[in-house]
């Protein structure tokens, strides 16, 4: 009787790409492009209203209860908010051998393994297992976030800008944290952040996401060195930097993303566009190759695109 | 704002109908023949089996709600055992007084209680708080009819100031002024304690907000600083308000009783007594009915005060 | 209501031992001066009632008609008697079992189904969700008195129906509460993690939502029990509750009510008890309430 919906805001709309193992598939873009939308449905937390996902050549959507436990062994979720994402009345070790416990280990057996991998993240299990998560600050609560993650020994990690809510000295040890873990356990990241610094820093390949739609992907160096949708152009030229050089005194892009209940037709970005057409009002821009791993949807590339298609 | 009106309207419609199934059911629900709730004891057999049929009680209960329903609606809240009168003419000389009392009882809860919590938040901490909030707690607590009986014997009894009994039939309004004073002040006290409490929450909420903080720090006038609480805590208020005042309607049952005023309550607590089902039923369903279309109008006067709560 | 999602951070006085949440709220029950009385008077209410069978020094359904009102300090009736010259203080302690039990009672079973059926509807969510808080509206339609004297005017006197009936006043204010507290705490994101470490309903119910939303949950229901009084002694009161010649508060408030033009102290006693333990409950839920409280 009163649920009700008040309008349709797609999310995520039209995404598709591969992850392949042991790399690191960034996906960036601004708050509402979707990207944390993305990082559920992704992990099957939120459903899926068309498309299919798959892991490893199994099905994931159609998955029944039991093989989507023994999944979720496979694929695990960092959270953004090291505050919420902690069970108040847990102490770390307990938060911890959680997942385990839910999948039949014994409890002892748990403990030993969640300690030992609290201590793998940088916190002594003897000083920080029996500790509650209001006595950690922000960066351990994240390495504790990162270890509930890895307890169950997972081949593909989300992480859903793990690093965004710490100060930048502490950023930089859980980014190396994650880099070693990844080395050491030859992990897959899908690895979601705002902040290009992050993701240049992290990614082999990266997504650029805006109002629910990718509008360019590649591996992160030809994105760096010739970005081509404009938005990106726009998200690499406001990335604080401290190289003098690539500072800035207008701010690349104005205005403040449209309503993503009602969409500007066509690209929805062109209201923000410096190089918007006539054209971009019409209908959406597929996404195209204009290299051998650059992919863009803008119209600004027709000419590109249509040279790669024909030569491939 | 009236999408949200008509929603809250349609809401109440099966709610008051739930309501009139449980009046219903109470006839049912009773120990023992329905027919004896209401028909006189001596009846003999022949009249019991006309009243049957008169009333239905042969035909299945359905159909009886029914039937029993559409009488209502038109105002035919069926005759009273006791007094053969039509149920729905008692119900309505004596709402009246009932009202009379909820509104004088709930007018000086609502000015005293919102002086004393304001009072109370002002002078947070200090001896003012601490006697305001001593009297809210004392008023939450006391039984109205025992504090009503406590009021009979100081005045009526002790110091023969007031009447004790009845609303002085033809006495002339000075009369009905006296015999109301008593009832009104035993209604009063729960009310002012509940209003009490929270308006001194709500008001101590919003003063210690940072910013308000911040600006009596600058030395803004008490009077603004005041005005600013009073219309943030408005909506919080206004509810509080709203509800007490329905809970009037049915705590007054217990204080009409201690006073005999010839109220609801008093005509409830006859029915009581002498077993009188339709006036029992029709003197509850007039009320809660009045009860739901109260809140629904809090509800519909707080999208005014507030209107970011028809928004969500 | 605000669902904590950090928590107190109090001074353990044994230092490096980290303080749990509920060691915290006990701490500060313990060390709060207006609820240590409180606790102190309920708990000598508590005990003086249950002891009664050995405290009263008289049959409390005994009396003479001769003896009939005697005052406060009468010689061989320390607190009077009443109308029918029964020993007031036997009547008072045997008359605060009665009332306890039938107050206490209904809020504790409010409090067993009311969680139950607020946490499934918050958790479920959905149609299960929609259909019990709309039922549950349609009590809400009553206001408590209103409610309490439609069923037990329905079902008669006597203490088993005043007990159901005072049941279903309860029951839909704990479901609100839960259901709200509930709602909040599925939306926060350690549940999520839960839910993608693979854990089923059942697991994460016990391990997770329960003992957050237990708390706010908690401290409704004792705020729920001066009411709960208040309204059994108040249906006795009106003839609704438990009957005579069985002593409980309200009844003898109003048995006594004629008396008091002759005098006026002893009918007030059974009203006096009353308040007090009231207020005492109301002292305690508002303790509970402030130690519970999520502080920076």
């Amino acid at each position: 009787m009163l649920q009700r919906a008040y309008a349709w805001v797609r999310a995520v709309d039209g995404v598709s790409f591969d992850v392949y193992p042991t790399e690191t598939l960034g996906i960036v873009g601004e708050s509402g492009c979707g990207k944390s939308t993305l990082a559920r449905l992704l992990l099957r937390l939120i459903e899926a209203d068309a498309g299919s996902l798959t892991f490893g050549g199994e099905d994931v959507r159609g998955a029944s209860r039991p093989r989507m436990k023994r999944l979720r062994r496979d694929m695990q979720l960092v959270f953004q908010d090291p505050y919420a994402s902690l069970n108040p009345r847990l102490t770390m070790e307990d938060a911890v051998a959680f997942s385990l416990l839910v999948h039949g280990t014994p409890r002892g057996e748990a403990r030993e393994r969640a300690r030992a991998l609290l201590g793998r993240v940088g916190l002594d299990p003897r000083l920080y297992g029996r500790r509650y998560s209001h006595e950690l600050s922000g960066g351990q609560r994240q390495r504790v976030n990162i270890a509930r993650a890895l307890v169950l020994d997972p081949k593909l990690l989300v992480l859903d800008e793990p690093v965004s809510a710490l100060d930048k000295s502490v950023q930089a040890q859980v980014l190396n944290l994650l880099q070693e873990l990844k080395a050491e356990r030859a992990l897959t990241y899908v690895f979601i952040s705002h902040d290009l610094n992050v993701i240049e820093y992290v990614s082999s390949r990266v997504l650029v996401m805006y109002l629910g739609e990718v509008v360019e992907a590649g591996t992160a160096d030809a994105l760096a060195q010739s970005p081509k949708h404009p938005y990106t152009q726009a998200l690499f030229a406001s990335a604080p930097s401290l190289d003098p050089d690539r500072r800035m005194d207008r701010p690349p892009l104005t205005g403040d993303p449209p309503n993503a209940i009602d969409p500007p037709s066509g690209c929805r970005f062109r209201t923000r566009c410096a190089f918007a057409m006539p054209r971009c009002a019409e209908a959406p821009p597929p996404l195209r190759p204009v290299g051998a791993t650059h992919e863009v949807a803008c119209y600004l590339y027709e000419a590109a695109a249509a040279e790669v298609a024909s030569a491939g | 704002m009236w999408a949200y009106a008509g929603r809250r309207l349609l809401l109440a419609i099966p709610t008051l109908l739930g309501a009139s199934i449980i009046v219903f059911a109470m006839v049912h629900l009773a120990p023992g023949d329905p027919i004896a709730a209401v028909m006189p004891a001596e009846s003999s057999q022949a009249e019991i089996e006309a009243t049957k049929r008169a009333y239905g009680f042969d035909k299945p209960l359905p159909v009886q709600y029914l039937v029993w329903l559409g009488r209502v609606a038109q105002g035919d809240l069926g005759r009273s055992i006791a007094t053969r009168r039509p149920v729905i003419l008692d119900v309505r000389d004596s709402l009246a007084n009932s009202l009379v009392l909820a509104l004088s009882s709930s007018a000086l809860a609502f000015v005293l209680g919102i002086a004393l919590g304001l009072l109370a938040a002002f002078r947070q901490g200090r001896a003012l708080d601490k006697i305001a909030s001593a009297v809210a707690i004392v008023g939450v607590s006391v039984p109205h009819y025992w504090a009503g009986i406590i009021l009979i014997i100081v005045f009526s009894v002790q110091l023969n100031w007031l009447p004790a009994m009845g609303a002085a039939d033809g006495g002339g309004p000075l009369e009905y002024l006296r015999h109301m004073a008593l009832p009104t002040v035993a209604l009063s006290l729960i009310p002012l304690g509940v209003i009490t409490r929270v308006v001194r929450s709500a008001a101590l909420d919003i003063l210690n907000q940072e910013f308000v903080l911040a600006l009596r720090a600058k030395g803004l006038a008490a009077r603004r600083v005041f005005r600013h609480v009073v219309k943030n805590a408005a909506p919080q208020i206004f509810t509080v308000l709203g509800l007490q005042f329905g809970f009037q309607l049915g705590g007054s049952v217990l204080v009409e009783a201690v006073f005999s005023w010839p109220g609801t309550g008093y005509l409830l607590n006859l029915a009581i007594f002498q077993r009188d089902i339709p006036v029992l039923q029709g003197v509850i369903l007039v009320l809660a009915t009045f009860f739901v279309l109260l809140n629904l109008a809090v509800d519909l006067l707080q999208t005014v005060v507030d209107p970011r709560i028809a928004r969500h | 209501m605000a669902i904590a999602t950090a928590l107190p951070h109090e001074l353990d006085p044994v230092a490096g031992a980290p303080m749990s949440y509920w060691r915290t709220v006990a701490w500060r029950l313990a060390h709060d001066r207006a609820t240590l009385v409180a606790a102190t008077v309920l708990a000598l209410i508590v005990l003086s009632a249950a002891l009664a069978p050995w405290l009263a020094p008289y049959d409390p359904n005994a009396g003479s008609i001769r003896l009939r009102l005697a005052p406060v300090g009468a010689p061989a009736h320390l607190l009077g008697t009443d109308e029918q010259g029964r020993d007031m203080l036997s009547r008072l302690l045997w008359g605060g079992r009665m009332t306890l039990v039938a107050a206490l009672t209904p809020v504790l079973i409010g409090f067993v189904v009311g969680t139950g059926l607020g946490v499934l509807a918050g958790y479920v969510g959905g149609l299960t969700n929609t259909l019990v808080m709309r039922t549950m509206d349609i009590f809400y339609a009553f206001p408590a008195v209103l409610l309490a004297i439609a069923i037990s005017g329905a079902l008669g006197p006597g203490l088993a129906n005043t007990l159901i009936s005072l049941s279903i006043v309860f029951i839909p204010r704990v479901v609100r509460v839960a259901e709200s507290a509930t709602v909040q705490v599925k939306g926060l994101e350690y549940i999520a993690a839960a839910r993608a470490s693979g854990a089923g309903v059942g697991p994460i119910l016990r391990y997770h939502l329960l003992a957050n939303v237990l708390g706010p949950i908690l401290v409704f229901a004792s705020t729920q029990v001066s009411l709960s009084i208040i309204l059994a002694a108040g249906l006795s009161f009106l003839g609704l509750g438990v009957t005579p010649p069985a002593a409980e508060w309200g009844l003898m408030l109003n048995t006594l009510r004629q008396s008091i033009y002759v005098n006026a102290v002893v009918p007030a006693l059974p009203g006096l008890a009353i308040f007090v333990t009231s207020m005492a409950f109301n002292l305690l839920s508002d303790g509970l309430r402030d130690a519970m409280e999520i502080r920076s």
